[in-house]
């Protein structure tokens, strides 16, 4: 007789997970940030922009602390700074000649070091840093679901507007701005879609794990698939299995979410590593 | 020689004419007072050596470098935005990421993106443009193979493909036969042939490989920093000339395998 008893027990947990309300709102604030982070990190791949999303995720901290020293919404001035430093990377990368990982280390620094600037002139310690650094689900408010839901549905609706621009210019620049794309548009238009997903990912997955999840989803989809389309498909996968495992396990394991869903997603990537060996 | 005067041996307008152009990079000459005028339905060849400028010459005529001094035309008006869509252009093979997730097809019909328009994507009068130019160069078998698969000579056919797919009335071509052998360089010059004389589009390609442009070109051009003009491709450059381009120690110009050797040699050297 098979022994049931293992599934009654996942089965409990799992209502015992979505009876709480932290719990659902950080389910669904991940199944969110999968779908978004996924096809960002499709691009953050083909461009080569690895880096960039560590850079733009710290410059965020920058933005928190300045909420917090103002008493306005963290995620407000999150997104500002954000925004502003993700485009300056690439401006000053382009225009001082500079190379975008030149350029990165600069403003990483500076956005962090505001950031701790910003917490000195700070008497307010009601924020809770840690949990914008390193991510905290118990943060996680409606609001915060309503913001996700418009600023993610508003970034996936704007890459599947610019998809084959997108596209293009990730795959041969030169070629694309000669044939009439807005190359320097496009180029900005991403930077900014980039620092929202990485605003959106804060309280679930934190600003320093964040950039794992702009990477490993599309990286790992490029070890197992050769065409775009599987590629995203399979990221999407690929974040979607990340965040719900991670979350699940780390309610189990009573573990941090960021950093297991992070772990989680390397440990895919591995696999798909492999596969992609074995397959050559 | 700078050959102002052959300028006017051709009645019709220029498709592209540049006067008097001078590029610097780092306060360092890279083009000095280049004349350069290229008319419907020409290949045009330009040789030299590596750093000679050559690519820099493109760049300008590409729209993706200006000039400190001198004027660039292209189809007889200042370029803008619709000029850049009347040209097709086909970078060295190694220049794009050789992973990348797109198939054949794909490549293809990136050359229609700037035509089907913002907000849309390719609809079925796109592929089937895009499916009869791989039936022209052959490659129709391999629209949904990766692109990444394929070898040197079918990934710059492809090239050449998405080059055409806009109708450019001018193809700029950069080193287009490094990286792939003679047969299949002999296919594409055949393919570019074909696509001039069907369709009357212009051609300029640089190249450091004179053997090449001298067997495939209706003009050539030798430019290190300077430009000098040669009316016909098929006999030798005038001595003084290499010497000035290429330096003193180029012996053979003559378009065969050892010319080929010696002259790589040569570049090793410097």
């Amino acid at each position: 007789m098979i022994n049931v008893q293992p599934v009654i027990t996942g089965i409990k947990i799992m209502i015992d997970m979505f009876s709480l309300q932290f719990m659902q709102n950080a389910f669904w604030a991940g199944m969110m940030l999968s779908f978004v982070l996924a096809v960002v990190s499709f691009f953050v791949v083909l461009r080569r922009l690895s880096f960039i999303g560590v850079g733009v995720a710290h410059s965020a901290f920058g933005g928190v602390a300045l909420g917090a020293l103002l008493g306005i919404s963290p995620t407000l001035t999150a997104i500002g700074f954000a925004v502003v430093v993700s485009n300056a990377i690439g401006y000053i990368g382009k225009k001082g000649h500079l190379g975008t990982d030149t350029a990165i280390g600069i403003f990483f620094p500076l956005a962090m070091a505001m950031g701790v600037i910003f917490i000195g002139m700070s008497d307010q310690y009601n924020v809770d840093l840690f949990g914008y650094l390193f991510g905290n689900i118990l943060a996680i408010t409606r609001q915060d679901l309503i913001i996700t839901a418009v600023l993610g549905g508003l970034v996936l609706l704007s890459t599947v507007l610019f998809f084959k621009e997108l596209l293009f210019v990730a795959y041969d620049r030169e070629v694309a701005f000669v044939s009439g794309m807005p190359v320097a548009f496009l180029d900005h238009f991403f930077l900014t879609i980039l620092a929202l997903s990485v605003v959106i990912s804060m309280k679930i997955i934190g600003i320093i794990l964040v950039s794992a999840l702009l990477v490993i989803p599309g990286a790992a989809a490029s070890q197992i698939t050769r065409r775009y389309n599987s590629m995203i498909a399979v990221s999407i996968l690929i974040a979607l299995i990340s965040t719900s495992g991670g979350l699940i396990i780390s309610y189990y394991a009573d573990l941090p979410s960021g950093a297991t869903i992070v772990t989680l997603a390397s440990l895919i990537f591995f696999a798909a590593f492999a596969i992609g060996q074995k397959r050559k | 020689m700078k050959n102002k005067a052959i300028d006017t041996k051709n009645d019709t307008e220029p498709i592209v004419a540049l006067n008097d152009v001078w590029v610097a990079y780092d306060g360092k000459w890279i083009l000095k007072s280049i004349y350069f005028n290229c008319y419907p339905g020409e290949i045009f060849g330009i040789v030299g050596p590596n750093g000679g400028g050559k690519t820099t010459l493109l760049n300008v005529i590409l729209g993706l470098v200006n000039p400190q001094k001198g004027s660039v035309q292209l189809f007889g008006r200042q370029p803008d935005k619709q000029s850049r869509l009347e040209l097709g252009y086909l970078p060295q093979i190694s220049h794009a990421d050789q992973s990348f997730p797109v198939t054949v097809l794909d490549v293809v019909l990136m050359g229609l993106y700037s035509r089907i328009g913002l907000f849309h994507r390719p609809d079925r009068n796109s592929k089937k443009i895009a499916m009869d130019l791989l039936s022209q160069i052959n490659m129709a078998d391999h629209a949904k193979r990766p692109f990444a698969v394929l070898s040197g000579g079918q990934q710059q056919r492809v090239n050449i493909a998405r080059a055409m797919a806009s109708k450019p009335k001018l193809l700029v071509l950069d080193e287009p036969s490094t990286g792939i052998d003679s047969v299949a360089q002999e296919d594409f010059y055949e393919l570019l042939a074909k696509f001039r004389n069907e369709q009357g589009i212009s051609v300029i390609m640089v190249s450091h490989d004179i053997g090449v442009i001298t067997s495939h070109a209706d003009r050539v051009a030798c430019l290190n920093v300077e430009l000098h003009y040669h009316d016909e491709p098929d006999s030798c450059f005038s001595p003084d000339i290499t010497k000035k381009v290429f330096g003193k120690d180029l012996k053979v110009i003559v378009h065969d395998d050892k010319c080929a050797t010696c002259y790589h040699r040569h570049q090793d050297h410097d």
